[in-house]
């Protein structure tokens, strides 16, 4: 073995010397050809080691000594080894060097004779070599090696001299297949002791030759291309490391995915792309529309839409009005109504209404752009659901643990989410095991759906007539507290009762756990789209009675205005310059519908995050600590029993953020400051919940593989983002907007604003050509078009997945032929056991028994093998229906056929399994 | 390089236990780190199967190590190493009773340590069954080397 010190280097060098000397003693007592040769190698080795020691001598006196007893150690060493191992090694190396050898052997041969007395050189020197060490240490080493190198340089100057072009080709490749070697050593599966040797051999042979051919430039490309491969490698290593530490929250993620599963993971995956997305909107929506405003539009006071009315400056600034987004945030750029209509802002031009209805417009089209890539690129990823690998459980079993894991707190989470994805695993086997009484499992289903449709339309109903009767009640005077909050008092209810009914009633279908969820999640959401109509009636009643009131408050301002001018010219005569302009607090302003639209969905995005966070801190937190502390004085187990600690709720969570970011996405138009409380939201919402469910929350009792796309979420999230398009969509296209607040104020219809810049700011031609695209002539066959294109795209991804199906069918059949390949040998067998089991009997006589059995055999045999992707099954089929046959054959009217005594069953035959079954007889 | 390589590791074998290891390495002493020391190497420590691997690398079968067998181990949890090297000694490791099977109970035993005995038996036996009959390709009810390469070597994960 090698030293480790610094000597280590020279220890190696002397090593190989030994080794060759070693090697040339126990290889002279073979003395066949092939130890010849071995000697000369081990002569060669010698030469260089001895050469390499030489330079040494002069450079470096002192370690002399040491590297003797070094040498002397790994003598000793190596004789043992030898010892032990010669076979091995003999064998290893002749693997090794085959190749070289074949290639070197005809120049080796003519010198091997000449070689071979080289080698009983050798073998004395060798011989007395160990005799010396055995007697002292240092003086004679120095002389011996003397005697070595210079007999070793003679020798090898020999060689050089002998040397032709081709043998130093050959040479050159031997050298190169040793350089490798020495490159690859590390990978080669031999254990420590024979690698250090190959590679002592090896090295020492390059040192030698590199030396004859040239230069050892070789080696160094060599080491310098291995360390480059290996820098390469950790620094792909670091890189994967970096990316994934980029990942926001990854690691939170995967901590809760190892205790909880994969699908609480889920809703944390998708809070993360949620917040994602809404960073975009917002960096859009600040980028373009709030921030230049802030810095270029008219600051606040300048006019009455940036000003807080005189009649309000009072409690402007109270706290309560402040939290119900009055006061100084109603007049801020928060809400639509701070933007002005100016066709551009400061010295840049800015055009902040057109910019405002583009990001308004661009918020819908991105997202949905985001929603649909995702869908469609998380659908290739998992495609199904669960995994229809081969090797599910064996790869859970010998794979999963990471090797790398050194740290006591990630071997934990190692164990948590390794003993998670058995059970989700189990689960789903166990899913796949049940077979029960399918019609009674159906009938139930049928059953469930029908009790859940029924209960829908009930609600359904409820709000409708709930919404009814508080629109009567609108018109009404000294109502009762329930009759004011009838609405909110029920759909708070049905909010609360729903779903848990729903999940009553889902106990009776039995599905898997994934696919409850599936179900709960659309049954709840179509119970919450109530929630939302109510909502959206109750926000579109405001409006109008606003538009209403809008058109009488715009005269009434018009009048007080001019109103105004008249009275400063009648108390000023002698100004005739223009009055001061009034002060913007005093102005009649409209009520602007626009800002009341949008404080409502920022209120509402506030109680929902109010709502939520309590709920967890109530709903589980404080459960947790009750059951945990309470449980020591208590008459139960809580722990156990009743309160127990929650479990997270997937569904109600999922649906939360998606109800939520369908609000964002209708506020986000009236009140850009939204989407900067809910990128707030989501990042505090990633951290508590995290924090909450691994705190206060137990796994599902039974921990379900999640989906791996996320697209049922995203499916529903792109619902809603259609249900929340339409309402802006049209309020948009068809409302006026407000004659003093906001951006599009002045115009007829907000989307003007684009057809005005198309009038004035660009050229002609582009007008006209916008009318054109306008043209129905033209927008009907596009929409053609696209119907067409949309066709064919769907019938091509019809097509690919149907090839798809194929292509795994195939797979799953190579899979089985192979795994029957291996058995085959038996069950082959056994059809062959069987049909010599029959065929004496059959025939009467011995001889066409004989060659019918060969016919048979022939015919058979090769039909059973090929056809072996059929699967145990079918040959055990076959098999059935050949021993049934005799019986019907009739009686057996003679013995059986002097037949050898067939392979018993179990016990194999002759020639088992393989080619055609020896002929008896 | 290599030497380097080695170097460092005899620096750490030297490092578990000073007093028995000495520096000098030039008269190959009969130097082997009992399994408690080596058990206790930070890259080991949290391995659920730091016994076995310490087991099926040393020379005597007890975990304890050589200087050689401890390089061999690092050679071979490298990530130099091959993959057919790394299968060869992975199906080691899993087979604790060194029948050159991976039987019944030797998955139950990786299954346990793996889990920490987290599963029922239930779930325990049916996993074993599992993986015998979604890996054992000749039937026999235990999996030969050749099985497990077979396997192994589709693994997505088994880069280590």
């Amino acid at each position: 073995m090698p030293k480790k010190s610094d000597t280590a280097r020279k220890l190696e060098d002397v090593g190989i010397e030994i080794d060759g000397d070693v090697e040339s003693a126990e290889e002279d007592k073979k003395a066949k050809s092939k130890g010849a040769k071995k000697t000369a190698a081990g002569k060669r080795g010698k030469a260089a080691a001895s050469e390499d020691g030489e330079d040494e001598d002069e450079d470096d006196e002192p370690p002399r000594g040491r590297r003797a007893a070094n040498k002397k150690k790994a003598a000793h060493a190596d004789e043992e080894d030898s010892d032990d191992d010669i076979p091995q090694r003999r064998c290893a190396g002749n693997r090794r060097r085959g190749k070289v050898r074949e290639s070197g052997r005809d120049g080796e041969n003519e010198k091997s004779g000449r070689k071979n007395r080289k080698g009983g050189n050798k073998k004395k020197d060798g011989k007395g070599k160990g005799k010396d060490k055995e007697n002292d240490k240092d003086s004679d080493k120095d002389e011996k090696k003397k005697k070595n190198s210079s007999g070793d340089d003679s020798k090898s100057d020999e060689e050089e001299e002998s040397m032709s072009e081709g043998e130093m080709a050959k040479l050159m490749e031997e050298v190169e297949e040793k350089k490798k070697l020495i490159a690859n050593i590390r990978i080669k599966p031999w254990r420590m002791r024979r690698r250090l040797q190959v590679l002592k051999e090896a090295q020492q042979f390059v040192d030698k030759f590199e030396g004859a051919l040239g230069k050892g430039k070789g080696r160094k490309l060599y080491a310098y291309k291995v360390m480059m491969m290996k820098k390469w490698i950790k620094f792909q290593r670091d890189f994967e490391n970096f990316r994934t530490s980029c990942i926001p929250w990854e690691r939170k993620i995967k901590e809760v995915e190892s205790h909880f599963g994969s699908s609480v993971a889920s809703y944390f995956i998708f809070l993360r792309w949620m917040y994602g997305m809404n960073l975009v909107l917002f960096s859009l929506t600040f980028g373009l529309v709030v921030i230049p405003e802030v810095l270029m539009g008219l600051p606040y006071g300048s006019i009455s839409r940036k000003t807080v009315p005189r009649e309000e400056q009072a409690t402007a600034m109270d706290y309560s009005v402040l939290t119900d987004f009055n006061g100084y945030c109603k007049y801020s750029v928060l809400f639509y109504g701070y933007y002005n209509n100016q066709r551009t802002i400061g010295f840049l031009k800015f055009r902040l209404p057109l910019s405002y209805l583009l990001v308004g417009i661009g918020t819908f089209g991105y997202s949905l752009m985001v929603v649909i890539r995702t869908m469609a690129k998380n659908a290739d990823v998992g495609g199904g659901d669960g995994e229809d690998n081969e090797f599910t459980f064996a790869w859970k079993m010998f794979t999963s643990w990471d090797y790398l894991i050194g740290n006591a707190e990630t071997a934990d989470n190692k164990y948590a989410s390794i003993t998670t994805s058995f059970k989700e695993s189990i689960v789903d086997e166990q899913e796949n095991q049940k077979d029960e009484n399918i019609h009674l499992r159906r009938f139930l289903r049928v059953l469930a759906n029908f009790f859940i449709t029924c209960t829908l339309g009930g609600s359904g109903y409820l709000i409708y007539f709930v919404v009814k009767r508080s629109q009567d009640f609108a018109n009404m005077d000294n109502l009762s507290w329930y009759e004011k909050n009838e609405l909110e008092i029920i759909m708070s209810l049905l909010g609360l009762v729903g779903p848990m009914l729903f999940e009553t009633i889902a106990e009776l279908e039995e599905y898997h756990p994934r696919i409850a969820l599936k179900w709960q999640l659309g049954r709840i959401f179509a119970l919450f789209l109530g929630n939302l109509y109510t909502f959206l009636l109750a926000l579109f009643d405001e409006v109008n009675s606003k538009l209403e009131e809008e058109e009488s408050i715009k005269n009434a301002s018009l009048w007080y205005i001019k109103e105004y001018y008249a009275n400063y010219s009648a108390n000023n005569p002698n100004d005739t310059g223009t009055p001061p302009p009034m002060d913007p607090a005093d102005i009649i302003r409209g009520p602007c519908w626009e800002t009341t639209v949008g404080i409502e969905f920022v209120k509402l995005t506030i109680s929902d995050i109010q709502v939520t966070y309590l709920t967890i801190l109530i709903g589980d937190f404080l459960r947790a600590l009750i059951v945990r502390f309470l449980n020591y004085c208590w008459c139960w187990d809580l722990e156990a029993g009743w309160p127990s600690y929650g479990e997270f709720d997937i569904s109600g969570n999922v649906l939360g953020l998606v109800f939520n970011q369908g609000m964002i996405w209708m506020g986000a138009f009236y009140a850009p400051g939204l989407l900067g409380i809910n990128v707030l939201r989501l990042l505090t919402s990633m951290y508590y919940q995290c924090w909450a469910v691994m705190a206060c929350n137990v796994p599902h009792a039974r921990v379900f593989k999640a989906s791996k796309s996320n697209n049922f979420y995203m499916g529903l999230l792109l619902l809603i983002l259609f249900l929340s398009l339409l309402p802006v969509v049209y309020t948009i296209m068809s409302l006026p907007p407000s004659f003093d607040c906001g951006p599009f104020s002045g115009k007829q219809r907000m989307f003007d604003v684009i057809m005005e810049t198309i009038d004035l700011d660009l050229p002609a031609f582009m007008g006209t050509l916008f009318s054109y695209v306008a043209n129905p002539g033209l927008i009907i066959p596009a929409v053609l078009l696209m119907v067409l294109a949309i066709y064919y795209l769907n019938s091509v991804s019809e097509a690919y997945k149907n090839a798809n199906m194929e292509l795994k069918k195939k797979m799953q059949m190579a899979r089985d032929e192979e795994k029957n390949r291996r058995n085959n040998k038996d069950s082959t067998n056994q059809v062959m056991k069987d049909l010599e089991d029959l065929l004496p009997n059959r025939s009467p006589a011995p001889p066409e028994n004989s060659a019918e059995k060969k016919h048979d055999q022939g015919g058979k045999s090769p039909k059973v093998k090929p056809g072996s992707a059929g699967g145990g099954v079918h040959l055990q089929k076959d098999v059935s229906l050949a021993s049934a046959n005799p019986s019907a054959r009739g009686p057996v009217t003679r013995a059986p056929g002097p037949r050898g005594p067939g392979p018993l069953p179990g016990q194999p035959g002759p020639g088992r399994g393989q080619g055609p079954p020896p002929r008896r007889q | 390089m290599f030497l380097k390589e080695i170097l460092r590791l005899f620096h750490r074998y030297h490092d578990l236990a000073p007093q028995l290891v000495p520096l000098d390495y030039t008269n190959q002493p009969e130097v082997s780190l009992p399994y408690e020391l080596i058990g206790s190497m930070p890259e080991l420590k949290d391995n659920p199967f730091r016994q076995r691997i310490a087991e099926v690398f040393s020379e005597d079968g007890e975990g304890n190590m050589t200087l050689d067998d401890f390089l061999d181990m690092f050679s071979v949890l490298s990530e130099m190493a091959p993959r057919d090297l790394k299968a060869y000694y992975a199906f080691k490791i899993y087979d604790f009773n060194n029948d050159d099977f991976i039987c019944k109970s030797d998955l139950e035993k990786t299954l346990n340590k793996l889990t920490r005995d987290e599963l029922t038996e239930d779930e325990v036996r049916m996993v074993c069954e599992k993986v015998i009959d979604e890996a054992d390709l000749d039937n026999d009810g235990r999996l030969s080397l050749e099985d497990f390469q077979h396997m192994i070597m589709r693994a997505p994960d088994f880069l280590r």
